[in-house]
């Protein structure tokens, strides 16, 4: 009997939905409520009411809080079997949105998909995930060490990278690289193959920089000195330093930032949405959303370690990072310490794929958590 | 069995050593994750502690825009409360350079709805550059109302532009109390300094007369208002609104119904003063030709301010305090009491006049031919007589000729409260030898007739008389000091005898009032009391022998070649109230063309200020009804 067939006829150990359900951790639904909350407050204020975002944000969440159970419902083995089918799926959506995209911000990243404009990089970036997690799921860690045995993955990183280098978007690539890495640091992949591949890419920078589109190199310049160019580049990231530094210990209050509200601050629904919350709710607030995110990444970290299949460990440390990754350059963003780049704050941005995305990414990881003792079928060697 | 068992334990040994690794490599990861946020978190530490009043700071003054408030500029009236220099409403349209994008192409908008010349558009582009960007430059100024109604309606398509209401100088009086009051105009770069009042478009600043002496105390100070705007410049509300403190209004000592009366009497090239002899106020001065204030307010075009600069009747400048003439047989009084002083002639003591005086190979003609006989101070004062004169100058000496016309005002500050009023020359030997030249006993014989080096103005000539008249060390002014108090009459005596004084002024009664005085023409009409006066005329070049002798006739010359005149007078002779000033350039003679002008002036001035206490103005009593301490003006 296989596992399909097993999963869905025979209910073993008695796992009916109903007890999956009672099986959810709901700590961590409770802390990503509360991550949206913090969502809705500050969209309420960037929208000085709750018709403009808020009220979206919420029905959005609520539409995700449903997408993110019904996965964990589902098998991880099921994830597992489904994984190069899924990544081969995000391929084709980046090659599509490369052909038939919309233009956003000088770059293709958007698809229609009915009512929704799917980012298909987003959603790569999960199934990716899957798929290099099911890849050395499959291996013991001496066969990890073999060359050869990672050419395919590899590849598996490089191709959505160039497809999403091509629309252009630098930083989701980067990103999209960075998650790659990380299951492969995970699945045991040896230091100085990390280190070589780094000391490569540290030697192609300045070649890289010199193919770089002039915005991108903007971005870059402007970050080294962003008051160079204080009415142009750099105005979002001055502006979004003041809002938070005007902020200080308690913040302005809510509905009460000026930087916000005035519309000194660049796209604050979106990308700086975080500076609207330090601004408004000072450190304390900063700090508060930024444990929370640290609770979130820790869930992840904790679900991989206590998961007894090495496929559910993979994808938990590569959701975790991808997570991790979002809030970091966001943040790092809004405080002035990284280049801008376009990455919202997942739950709290205004934005329905970055949401549907992120809990798209927390079903998948629910799903391990709810199957950490599933039984996957004996390595190769 | 046994393979599959060893198959078994081999797959658990490679499990466990696979999840050792992962478990180590994830902590790595995991801890790495959560230190790279908490160093997020001392990054916001920096932002929002450390530096948190820095950026508290940018914030206000991202949000706060600070906009200034012109206070209502001081008005001025005359003695009798009426406005001469009044403001009125002036709508214009201003723009501020931070709510636009580009200054250019919103002037550039601006010129399809109200066409600006390309000077103006230079004009604005330079101000925005040199103010800061919330201050507001004026593009237009005097908007008609369809002007306003074009731009209101275009208002999405002219970011930047405001309109707004200010308002602007307005002269009733115009010509007629222009070098008295003078004007406004915009302020000079270098002008605006420290006040930031300065900045405000519409802001003027006196430019000359009682505008420019008085301008710091009409000017006022400026208030600000805190407006919370957005990012593009929108304003949202006022955060907090101090007023400006509104400037003072100035009283002048003018009447401006005499001014206008003195101002219709005097043609070209004529100025005339009217003092107060007690108190030294100006109640009227009149230079011809005059200029219109009200053209300054929006800007003087480059032609008209080349055809006042260019005019040789000098429109713009007050001849009255700023003409510089030589004061003839009017100087004569000063004269005689340096003589009388120094007690080198006595009162009685006759000086022959053959007609002429020769002084080494000299030969010095009195103004008659056939000479005036013996003659005594009363006399040589009476009929002018030059002779006489020649040789108290030469019996005195110039420097304390000098010394005693400085008494009086002449060739001195005159202290008045106008800016730029001359101080004239009275001419020394240490004068004289400053320029390395000598000085003749010639010298000091013209000079005691009034000709030569002097350079004395209607105001100094004026005083002089004011003085003579008083024996009061009286001041001239033009404004009071505050509105509505009493004029100051408790001027220090003159520090000359009083024996002295009474004889020159007995002097100046016959020249007027006897039938052989030089003005007896002048005489004021009955029912006026009488004057004392004296005539003068100033050659304006040199006589030549041979003209002399062919029966040389001033009248007949070309008009710019004929003698200045020039009378000073005073009235009542018994009280006097009033010194009269008047010079006609190119006159002729002092008793033809200056005498019966002083007195008309003389006349109209008693008509003005009859009051039925008796003549003169009432300096220190409340009108019934009328504001508390307004001279009375009212003629019955």
């Amino acid at each position: 009997m296989s596992i399909w067939e097993k999963r869905f006829f025979t209910r073993d150990r008695g796992q009916g939905v109903l007890h999956k359900l009672w099986q959810v951790p709901w700590i961590f639904v409770l802390l990503l409520c509360g991550i949206a909350a913090c969502g809705y407050v500050a969209l309420y204020s960037a929208g000085s009411g709750p018709e403009a975002y808020a009220s979206k944000h919420a029905l959005r969440f609520g539409f995700g809080l449903v997408l993110m159970l019904s996965i964990a419902m589902v098998d991880v083995r099921i994830i597992a079997r489904f994984a190069w089918v899924g990544y081969a799926g995000g391929i084709a959506m980046l090659v599509l949105v490369l052909l038939a995209g919309n233009v956003g911000k000088g770059a293709q990243r958007w698809i229609d998909v009915g009512p929704l404009q799917l980012q298909p990089s987003e959603l790569m970036k999960i199934l990716l995930v899957v798929a290099l997690a099911d890849w050395f799921s499959r291996a013991t860690w001496e066969r990890v060490g073999n060359v050869f045995f990672l050419i395919p993955p590899i590849i598996a990183v490089l191709l959505p990278m160039g497809l999403i280098l091509r629309q252009p978007n630098l930083g989701t690539a980067l990103i999209t690289g960075m998650i790659g890495g990380a299951v492969f640091w995970a699945a045991g992949v040896r230091w100085w193959k990390f280190a070589l591949v780094l000391g490569a890419a540290a030697a192609a920078a300045p070649v890289a920089y010199s193919h770089l589109h002039d915005y991108q190199r903007q971005r870059i310049l402007t970050f080294m000195d962003p008051e160079s160019d204080p009415l142009g580049a750099g105005y979002n990231i001055i502006q979004s330093k003041i809002a938070l530094g005007s902020g200080g210990m308690w913040g302005k209050g809510f509905l009460q930032g000026t930087q916000g509200h005035l519309n000194f601050l660049p796209e604050k629904q979106t990308d700086f949405i975080f500076t609207m919350i330090a601004e408004e709710f000072g450190l304390v607030g900063g700090l508060t959303v930024l444990g929370l995110m640290c609770l979130v990444i820790l869930f992840c970290y904790v679900t991989a370690i206590r998961c007894k299949h090495q496929f559910g460990r993979l994808v938990a440390v590569g959701l975790g990072t991808n997570f991790f990754l979002y809030v970091f350059v966001n943040v790092a963003m809004v405080t002035g310490s990284i280049p801008v780049g376009g990455v919202p704050l997942p739950l709290i941005s205004h934005g329905g794929s970055a949401m549907l995305t992120t809990m798209l990414g927390f079903g998948v990881l629910l799903s391990v958590y709810m199957h950490r003792d599933a039984e996957f079928g004996p390595v190769r060697e | 069995m046994a393979k599959a068992g060893g198959g078994m334990r081999g797959v658990r040994r490679e499990e466990e050593q696979r999840r050792g690794v992962f478990t180590r490599r994830a902590l790595l990861l995991g801890l790495g994750q959560v230190g790279a946020l908490g160093f997020l978190g001392t990054r916001l530490w920096k932002l929002q502690m450390e530096e948190g009043e820095r950026y508290a700071t940018l914030a206000e003054e991202n949000r706060l825009s600070a906009r200034l408030l012109s206070p209502p500029r001081g008005r001025i009236m005359d003695r009798n409360g009426v406005v001469v220099a009044g403001n009125r409403l002036n709508w214009r349209a201003l723009l501020v350079a931070e709510q636009t994008q580009d200054v250019s192409a919103t002037l550039e908008t601006f010129t399809k709805i109200v066409p600006l010349q390309d000077w103006e558009k230079g004009r604005i582009e330079r101000e925005v550059r040199r103010r800061r960007r919330f201050v507001p430059v004026a593009v237009r100024e005097f908007l008609t109302w369809e002007e306003m109604a074009r731009i209101e309606v275009n208002a999405p398509d002219l970011p930047g532009i405001v309109i707004d209401v200010g308002t602007t100088r307005l002269y009733p009086e115009a010509e007629h109390l222009a070098h008295i009051v003078g004007y406004v105009a915009p302020p000079a770069e270098r002008d605006v300094g420290n006040d930031p009042l300065l900045e405000l478009p519409g802001v003027r600043v006196g430019r000359s007369g009682v505008e420019r002496q008085h301008d710091l105390l009409m000017r006022g100070r400026a208030g600000a208002v805190q407006l919370e705007v957005n990012a593009v410049g929108r304003v949202i509300r006022e955060v907090e609104r101090r007023e400006g403190v509104p400037g003072q209004d100035v009283q002048l000592t003018v009447d401006s119904v005499l001014q206008r009366t003195l101002r219709n009497k005097i043609e070209e090239g004529t100025s005339a003063v009217v003092l107060d002899c007690r108190s030294g106020e100006v109640l009227a001065m009149a230079s011809q030709p005059s200029f219109d204030p009200n053209l300054f307010n929006s800007g003087v075009s480059a032609e008209q301010w080349r055809e006042w600069t260019r005019n040789r009747a000098t429109p713009l400048i007050n001849k009255c305090t700023n003409g510089l003439y030589a004061p003839g047989s009017t100087f004569k009084m000063v004269v005689a009491l340096a003589a009388l002083e120094a007690r080198v002639v006595s009162p009685g003591e006759r000086i022959s006049c053959p007609g002429y005086m020769d002084l080494g190979e000299s030969r010095f003609h009195c103004w008659s031919r056939y000479g005036h006989g013996g003659v005594d101070l009363r006399a040589g004062i009476k009929h002018s007589c030059d002779v006489y004169f020649y040789e108290l100058a030469k019996r005195v000496g110039i420097d304390r000729i000098a010394n005693m016309g400085n008494r009086f005002g002449l060739g001195v500050d005159p202290e008045i409260d106008l800016p730029g009023a001359r101080k004239g020359l009275m001419p020394t030997r240490a004068w004289r030898a400053a320029q390395g030249k000598g000085w003749s006993l010639g010298d000091t014989v013209v000079h005691g007739i009034g000709q030569g080096f002097y350079q004395l103005t209607p105001l100094q000539l004026a005083t002089m008389t004011a003085r003579l008249a008083s024996g009061r060390m009286v001041v001239p002014h033009v404004t009071r000091a505050i509105a509505g108090r009493p004029a100051r009459t408790d001027w220090p005596t003159m520090a000359v005898s009083d024996r002295d004084l009474r004889l020159v002024r007995d002097g100046m009664w016959a020249v007027v009032n006897e039938g052989d005085g030089t003005a007896h023409a002048s005489k004021l009409p009955a029912g006026y009391g009488n004057m004392g006066g004296k005539t003068g005329s100033v050659q304006v070049r040199r006589v030549t022998r041979e003209q002399r002798e062919r029966g040389y006739k001033t009248e007949n010359l070309p008009r710019e070649y004929r003698p200045h005149a020039l009378f000073v007078a005073f009235a009542p002779f018994e009280n006097p109230q009033y010194a009269v000033s008047v010079i006609v350039e190119h006159g002729n003679s002092g008793a033809g063309a200056a005498g019966p002008l002083a007195r008309d002036i003389l006349v109209e001035t008693f008509n003005r200020f009859r009051t039925p206490a008796g003549p003169g103005p009432r300096v220190a009593e409340a009108q019934p009804g009328g504001a508390p301490g307004v001279p009375a003006a009212t003629t019955r």
